[in-house]
């Protein structure tokens, strides 16, 4: 590489042109179109003093192993100044099974915690009073679960319910395209997801009921412009449903609606990319929803920093990749942030590595000043203009989406995932032949000897551990109670119309498995289908 | 008349979904002039081996992100045999630490591509399985006749 620059990309990743300077010759900025902070269509943010009346969450992903190994690591990470949780649980757990499901056997505790009964909630939360953290869950098929062993361990510690604070993911449409962690087919599971929006509503107003995320869009390798094109396609499919139910107004539930992304490494991409979902989720909720409150409007998101931008080869890299991008994110108004540790391609995460990702986002917000002044990048002639560039994409996108029948139609025919499979194989092509410079990966590479790859299994202790627990529980609940309350859940579940959260809260109660539950509901429901495409 | 092309199963054993790479490997294989099926994520280890014997395959390539991929090899192999299928090829890649690929090796497994291998490596070494690295085409007379006619490179 030489300081000739002849050859650099002219557009963004996702294609979008741009020039050598931006000026008032080039852009006519419209401020009625941008508005002020905290003010209709919120491009420049959902607040009106930014970070100054309130900073970002930290809120750093954490989850191996046993309950009480990742409660040991929690406490940890709310000594060291976290100021929120972020529940990582094991695929078996995410997916539907218990630990002595013996296909399961080698995935108990391996990508996050194992938790198969209320029993290994409390342990999860034992010494963290509910009321004072929040505390995130990236779970999907089984989130109904997860939330109703929250309501159930808040009982248990005397916390009132309007008191629980936290955002479960519960965004079932990315799963089919990208995550890959589904249990039973569209349509009942975005019943659930309503049931869920329709219980955070009326009983705890300050839990996220949803957090519709396009982060697993992205590593899976899609646009930034795809990723809250896709995300916003989502939200409208889950918001529509709760709306045709039609025991909720859009005011009652739009606040409890967030959204969560990945900011990759194009910097002014990624900020207008925020900007852009912003305003545009907010145009839909007044025109198309007919919201009355203008905090109805407000696209509250968190992100992470890193993911599949991180490379294995000089790995130090890393942590400047994270610090741009969390900066990106800071710029473009995250209400939360996840910033990847950066041994994270390789291993999982020291307590080191994980205190350096943490520090990374205390640094912005409390030295640099970044988080001083709201929107400081509002009325940039590029950033503007890069802003309604990618809301037209968004535009463009979600109307492509439409002639495909709207999102499910498209999931369930493979288009989505053909989409973002196309632009995988792009990016890989474009890394491999040079033509998108990665700095040590391929410019800049040196001799050294990559750091080998760990991988975390649990051990057989705790694995253990773990089944003897279960076992446990299993022996020492009522049969006869949990025979019931399952029943009634079949039942329920038969009538569309019936909320099932006070029966999940009832289930998980009477120590019913996650996969008991999980069971009982595919034996009404059926399992999904996945289309493959490649 | 044209040889048939080698058949590869591309396939994703465990509960991970993550398949980006395999999508990808399994486009590139049949770039190369491979038949590629791929089975989708979560697939029990008796339904890869039941769809290697049904499709006739000649590879069967899996995809662990895991970690899970001594045992889920060691699986894989048993399947594989207790089906009559010891002469399908297996590959493996993902996020596989360099010091687990002689235990891969030694199991049975044909050939690692761990994390970072380029797509371009991947199709040179599948094709290396066969003897003179002939690829997705067997090296008959018809398969050479047929390349020459269409100019399709195969792999």
């Amino acid at each position: 590489m030489s300081q000739d620059n002849e050859q650099a990309p002219v557009s963004t990743e996702s294609g979008i042109p741009v020039d050598p300077l931006y000026s008032p010759a080039t852009t006519k900025l419209d401020y009625g179109d941008i508005g002020d902070p905290g003010t209709f269509p919120f491009t420049r943010g959902n607040f009106p003093s930014g970070y100054r009346h309130k900073l970002w969450t930290f809120r750093q992903y954490s989850g191996f192993g046993t309950a009480d190994q990742t409660n040991a690591r929690y406490k940890y990470l709310l000594a060291s100044g976290g100021t929120g949780l972020s529940v990582a649980a094991d695929l078996p757990t995410q997916i539907g099974y218990d630990s002595d499901d013996p296909d399961v056997t080698e995935e108990v505790g391996r990508v996050g915690v194992a938790l198969d009964t209320l029993a290994d909630a409390e342990i999860l939360f034992a010494g963290i009073p509910l009321d004072q953290v929040s505390t995130s869950w990236t779970v999907n098929g089984t989130a109904a679960i997860m939330l109703a062993f929250y309501v159930a361990v808040g009982k248990k510690q005397g916390v009132p319910i309007d008191r629980l604070r936290g955002t479960i993911q519960n965004d079932i449409l990315k799963e089919y395209v990208a995550r890959g962690t589904w249990i039973w087919p569209p349509e009942p599971s975005i019943r659930l997801i309503v049931d869920t929006i329709e219980y955070c509503a009326r009983n705890i107003p300050r839990y996220n009921a949803i957090s519709v995320a396009g982060a697993h869009f992205r590593d899976a390798g899609c646009t930034a412009a795809q990723e809250m094109a896709f995300t916003l396609a989502d939200g409208v499919t889950y918001v529509d449903a709760v709306l045709e139910r039609g025991r909720m107004t859009i005011d009652e539930f739009a606040p409890q609606v967030s959204f969560f992304f990945y900011t990759h490494s194009d910097f002014f991409e990624e900020i207008a990319k925020y900007r852009a979902g912003r305003r545009r989720w907010a145009r839909l909720v007044k025109e198309r929803w007919g919201a009355k409150n203008e905090s109805s409007c407000l696209f509250r998101m968190g992100c992470v920093a890193g993911g599949s931008t991180l490379y294995a080869p000089q790995p130090h890299n890393n942590i400047v990749r994270i610090a741009y991008e969390a900066m990106a994110s800071v710029l473009g108004g995250v209400q939360s942030m996840f910033t990847s540790a950066w041994d994270e391609p390789f291993a999982l995460p020291t307590e080191e590595s994980t205190t350096l990702a943490l520090r990374t986002q205390q640094i912005l917000a409390y030295e640099n000043g970044v988080a001083r002044t709201v929107d400081p990048l509002g009325g940039s002639w590029f950033v503007e203009s890069l802003t309604d560039a990618m809301e037209d994409q968004l535009v463009a996108i979600m109307a492509d989406v439409d002639d495909h029948g709207g999102m499910v139609r498209a999931i369930e025919d493979g288009y989505v995932q053909g989409l973002i499979a196309e632009e995988a194989w792009k990016a890989q092509k474009m890394i491999e032949s040079g033509e998108r410079p990665i700095v040590g990966v391929n410019v800049f590479q040196t001799d050294e000897t990559p750091a080998d790859l760990q991988v975390y299994g649990l051990d057989a202790d705790g694995r253990q551990r773990q089944l003897d627990r279960l076992a446990a529980v299993k022996r020492d609940r009522s049969p006869a109670d949990v025979r019931r309350v399952l029943k009634e859940l079949q039942a329920a579940a038969e009538q569309p119309d019936v909320n099932l959260m006070p029966l999940l809260v009832e289930a998980v109660e009477a120590y019913a498995t996650v996969g008991e539950i999980t069971q009982a509901l595919r034996d009404v429901w059926g399992e999904y289908r996945q289309p493959v495409v490649f | 008349m044209t040889a048939q092309p080698r058949r590869v199963l591309v396939a994703k054993p465990g509960l991970d979904g993550h398949d980006r790479g395999a999508k990808i490997v399994a486009r590139a294989l049949r770039d190369a002039g491979y038949e590629v099926i791929y089975t989708g994520i979560r697939q029990k280890v008796g339904v890869i081996a039941e769809l290697a014997l049904q499709e006739d395959v000649d590879l069967v390539g899996l995809s662990v992100l895991s970690g899970a991929h001594l045992g889920l090899a060691r699986q894989v192999l048993d399947a594989l045999r207790a089906n009559g299928l010891d002469d399908v090829k297996l590959v493996i890649g993902g996020t596989i630490p360099a010091s687990d690929s002689g235990a891969l090796l030694d199991l049975g497994v044909d050939a690692v591509f761990p994390t970072g291998t380029s797509i371009d490596a991947v199709v040179a070494g599948v094709d290396a399985l066969w003897p003179g690295g002939t690829g997705g085409v067997p090296p008959t007379k018809a398969a050479e006749a047929a390349r020459k006619e269409t100019g399709v490179a195969a792999g």
